[in-house]
């Protein structure tokens, strides 16, 4: 066993020497410096197209996805990515992508974006990740409908996805809101947290059905602290208004100035807010830190290939670590939100006490 | 805004997707399988409990049963018992009683038989003392006949015979 995983290591190694060798020679070919920031960002950012691989020379493999905008005189148009670069100026129907305003689409002679859906690599991505938990979810429910109580419990797949329905169900979502009111917001926290969960585990896929950083947008997090927001506030009942505007507190701190509401109406957002930034942020760093330690392998290959080859090796290492670190954090991330939703919901429905 | 990486500013189209993605995939999950996931187990749960519950029922009963099994059948032997004495002292009576009606009935009858043979002996002795009375006579008429052929003597005897009835009145 002792001997198995060390072959393994060596394995690793050595196909670890043996990815860098071209990588080497293209470095020694193209020698022009590496923007590391620019790498980080456009790996991480949202994009009209996929991009796949850089072949040598420049050649670059994308898939080109489909833009959706509306002209400013009105009037929708659908098209292929490709478009742009297909003319010389870089323009479809008076759209072009300014690289300079975040990689946007932009009509020609108009400075305000243009409504814009395109189906993005990101849209492409959490259309995947969708794809992905019907297909996890739907032989599951198919399993419960063939089944009767009496068969017993699940075994193989459907009994961990059980398991960790049950798990978050339970231990999380009931236990912070209360056997009350938590039936009412399981579903959404469940699906929240798969939805999480599963984006955030697609997100370390470094290639094609994976590898957006969805969760990494502020977009999408943004949308993630919406609606706990609402599943707070729109649902919260008539005590923990009262613990808003008229809190327990001495008198002189809410009657004339009324400093405690204040405090506690800005908690309010606060607690969406920071929901939104701690996922956002984790995932990005996470990210960022994957894909800087890529980097040094291409920024010490351009300094010296005995630099690199060592400096490659630990970056190497270090990246299976922070993937295996990654992959703590995808679920982490998901339980987090999901637990801290579920207790801010839960606050919102306050026992009368006396 | 536009001096932030595009990460850092909510963008309307992405937002827009991620929106209709999610509301189908709540609604999927919320309508077709978390409430059969969650109910079922939840079913099950109150099944493995129920089936517990029944089991340790069953338990008690059996065990209620095997007690009261054993009960029965110490009384059936106490019973039995009581049986088997009552019988005996039954048949003790029976005996002793018959036995003592057998010594009255014997007794009765031997009183009997005795009265029977006095009075037969009675009847005898009357039919002897009858007969011995006869045959006196006779032996007296025979005796006197022949002696009243000696006229003397017979006078003398008749004085005589007279004197004692005389004497005997």
């Amino acid at each position: 066993m002792k001997k198995t995983k060390n072959n393994i290591f060596i394995y690793l190694i050595l196909s670890c020497l043996l990815f860098l060798a071209p990588t080497q020679l293209l470095a020694n070919e193209v020698k022009e410096p590496i923007d590391v920031k620019e790498a980080i960002l456009g790996h991480m950012s949202d994009a009209y197209e996929w991009h796949i691989t850089t072949w040598a020379n420049h050649k670059h493999i994308s898939i080109y996805l489909p833009v959706i905008v509306k002209h400013h005189d009105g009037g929708w148009v659908v098209f292929s990515s490709e478009r742009f670069h297909e003319s010389a100026d870089h323009t479809y129907d008076g759209f072009y992508i300014d690289e300079a305003r975040q990689g946007k689409v932009y009509e020609k002679g108009y400075e305000d974006r243009p409504w814009d859906i395109s189906i993005t690599k990101d849209v492409v991505q959490i259309w995947i990740n969708v794809a992905i938990m019907l297909l996890i979810f739907i032989p599951c429910a198919r399993w419960y409908k063939k089944h009767r109580i009496e068969d017993g419990a699940p075994k193989g797949f459907v009994g961990m996805i059980e398991v960790l329905v049950m798990s978050i169900n339970d231990d999380v979502i009931k236990s912070s809101i209360g056997e009350k009111h938590y039936r009412k917001y399981a579903p959404y926290l469940l699906t929240a947290f798969f939805f999480i969960f599963v984006t955030n585990l697609m997100g370390l896929i470094p290639f094609f059905p994976g590898g957006a950083n969805v969760t990494g947008n502020i977009s999408i997090t943004f949308l993630f602290a919406m609606m706990t927001f609402i599943a707070i506030n729109l649902f919260g009942n008539k005590e923990y208004w009262k613990e808003i505007f008229w809190p327990e507190v001495p008198l002189a701190m809410k009657c004339p100035i009324p400093l405690m509401p204040v405090i506690e109406l800005f908690g309010i957002f606060t607690k969406p807010f920071a929901l939104m930034i701690r996922l956002f942020a984790n995932m990005l760093g996470g990210h960022a830190i994957i894909l800087s330690l890529t980097c040094v392998i291409f920024i010490t290959f351009q300094v010296s290939a005995y630099i690199g080859t060592p400096l490659s090796i630990l970056s190497f290492v270090m990246m299976i670590f922070m993937n295996c670190l990654e992959l703590l954090v995808a679920f982490i991330q998901a339980y987090v939100f999901t637990m801290l939703s579920a207790v801010f919901i839960g606050l919102a429905h306050p026992e009368h006490h006396h | 805004m536009q001096n932030l990486p595009s990460i850092l500013t909510p963008d309307f189209g992405l937002i827009f997707w991620m929106s209709l993605a999610f509301l189908i995939i709540l609604g999927v999950l919320y309508k077709f399988v978390f409430p059969i996931l969650i109910k079922s187990v939840e079913d099950r749960k109150n099944y493995i409990d129920e089936s517990l519950k029944s089991a340790r029922e069953a338990n008690e009963k059996l065990a209620n049963i095997k007690v009261e099994s054993e009960k029965l059948l110490k009384e059936a032997r106490e019973q039995q018992a009581e049986i088997i004495q009552s019988a005996m002292a039954t048949r003790d009576d029976i005996i002793k009683k018959a036995r003592s009606e057998a010594q009255v009935e014997g007794a009765k009858l031997i009183s009997e038989a005795k009265k029977q043979i006095e009075a037969e002996k009675e009847i005898a002795l009357r039919d002897i003392r009858g007969q011995v009375a006869e045959l006196s006579l006779q032996v007296a008429e025979k005796v006197v006949r022949r002696q009243i052929e000696n006229d003397t003597e017979q006078e003398r005897f008749i004085q005589r015979l007279l004197d004692e009835v005389v004497v005997n009145k």
